[in-house]
């Protein structure tokens, strides 16, 4: 019993070592970004008018038809809601304790796609005057599905492993999104302009994975040298169908 | 307090009769061709089990009423023979009314499921999940496109699993979330449902048909009035059933046809 004892205390000694000598290490600068645009060639599908006339609550948060937004374009042939994250280089980080929002309104999700860290928590926000059903459809993380009828208090949650998950309501089923739970701190969603930036990277040499949820996955070898690695754009081929 | 509960039974059945008499929650405008003939026959079931109703609830308060005298020490009449034949002549007696209706009544069931559909009729594919209703329409083509189960994806708007990459047909499919028909023209709905049973019923049609997974179940009508009428699921179909709901919008054919043009665009 005393072996075990002097062992463990030991063990615990070297590791609370290893960790002051890790800290005592200065840390890389975290000056460095990417940045760029995600553009498609081709013809991209025409999106659907949704019929939410089953829910005239969510009718009237709409004064024009809502579309789906499984591929969202805009100017010069940009799209959004692309995920764009380091796959390959990163040095590793904790997750920020800032939870982030997802809103259930007009009957759909907003954002459309939601990402984050591995361990991050996260609100899902009911702002309907009507009942929700989240159902995020996880297999490598655990599988869950909750109803939040309308004023019920914001679900806390988050996921322990790194995952693309598809989401979607159990009772209005034209919402659809995703929840994007990434091993990396650095990631991006492109906006409206299909614009990105990944900010605070340190000098190095990193791939650069971007995910459309029509298009498929894209990478690229980047590397970043203190200032800022514009022009990294991503061109996803678009079809009609 | 054997009379006192006469009077309450012989109350309750006069006051329930007099709702149905006065016609207080009444059937819904009849919209279909074939809905006059449904009326019909529920009125004819009405009256039989009406009458029924009516005579049993007031002879059971009139044997109450007779039996409540506890003063003198009466003999407890029974029925002929005792308990058994009373049973037989029960059994008998709802079973003669229950075949008789039935006869009666499949005159009218045959006449909306076991005539064929009018040649003309628009066909319009519906399918159920849970927890909605779609509803496609061929598009110009007139031919309606394979259906995939492995492509279907709702939030994409594809419930049918349509395969526009592979399937010429399915291009100029109209898939939409509200039943749109010309006014006085024959409809032929093929219905199926991609998970659990869920039922179609739109009172004012008087149709209301479950439709069975794994089954197409063909059923045609004919709208003769113009307006806007709720599409409801009537069969306990999961969580979400309570807002399974979708709307019916009957329009002058020119409408439609400008409508069609539309979604084809």
């Amino acid at each position: 019993m005393r072996t075990k004892y002097i062992s463990m205390t030991a063990l615990t000694l070297v590791a609370g070592a290893s960790l002051v000598a890790l800290a005592g290490q200065p840390p890389r600068p975290a000056s460095g970004s990417i940045s760029g645009k995600i553009t498609y060639t081709g013809t991209p599908p025409k999106m659907k008018a949704i019929d939410m006339s089953k829910e005239p609550s969510c009718v009237k948060q709409h004064p024009t038809p809502v579309t789906t937004e499984n591929v969202v374009t805009g100017k010069n042939n940009s799209i959004q809601y692309a995920v764009i994250y380091i796959s390959s280089g990163d040095q590793g980080s904790t997750a920020p304790t800032k939870a982030l929002k997802f809103d259930q309104k007009g009957c759909q999700y907003i954002p459309h796609v939601l990402a984050m860290q591995v361990g991050q928590a996260f609100q899902i926000i009911n702002d309907d005057p009507t009942s929700h059903n989240i159902h995020p459809l996880a297999k490598v993380n655990p599988e869950w599905n909750k109803s939040q009828p309308p004023g019920t208090p914001p679900l806390n949650a988050q996921y322990p492993k790194a995952e693309f998950i598809p989401v979607k309501c159990n009772v209005h089923p034209w919402m659809h999104g995703y929840f994007i739970v990434l091993n990396t701190s650095h990631y991006a969603v492109s906006d409206d302009d299909g614009e990105f930036s990944i900010k605070d990277l340190p000098p190095g040499k990193y791939t650069v994975t971007a995910w459309h949820e029509q298009f498929g996955t894209q990478s690229q070898d980047v590397t970043v040298a203190g200032a800022d690695a514009k022009g990294t754009n991503f061109v996803f081929k678009a079809v009609p169908y | 307090m054997g009379k006192l509960f006469a009077a309450v039974v012989t109350v309750i059945t006069l006051v329930s009769t007099g709702i149905f008499i006065m016609r207080v929650w009444w059937l819904p405008q009849i919209i279909s061709a074939h809905g006059a003939s449904i009326d019909r026959q529920i009125m004819e079931t009405m009256i039989a089990a009406g009458v029924l109703f009516v005579s049993s609830q007031l002879l059971l308060s009139l044997f109450v009423w007779q039996s409540s005298d506890t003063s003198r020490q009466r003999k407890i009449k029974t029925f002929p023979g005792g308990a058994t034949p009373m049973v037989i002549f029960a059994v008998v007696l709802v079973g003669l009314e229950v075949l008789a209706m039935t006869f009666v009544g499949s005159k009218v069931w045959a006449s909306v499921y076991m005539t064929p559909p009018d040649p003309d009729s628009m066909v319009i594919d519906l399918q159920t999940g849970q927890f909605a209703f779609y509803f496609r329409y061929a598009g110009p083509d007139g031919k309606f496109g394979t259906l995939h189960p492995d492509k279907i994806n709702e939030g994409n708007q594809n419930p049918y699993g349509l395969d526009p990459a592979n399937d010429i047909a399915s291009r100029d499919d109209i898939v939409v979330g509200t039943m749109t028909i010309p006014v006085n023209k024959p409809i032929l709905l093929t219905m199926h449902s991609k998970d659990v049973t869920h039922s179609f019923y739109v009172p004012e049609l008087r149709i209301q048909q479950d439709i069975v997974p794994g089954m197409l179940i063909p059923l045609h009508f004919t709208a003769t009035k113009t307006g806007r009428f709720e599409i409801v699921c009537t069969q306990l179909c999961g969580l979400g059933h309570y807002n399974m709901r979708a709307f019916l919008e009957v329009v002058p054919q020119d409408q439609f046809d400008q409508w069609l043009k539309t979604q084809s665009q």
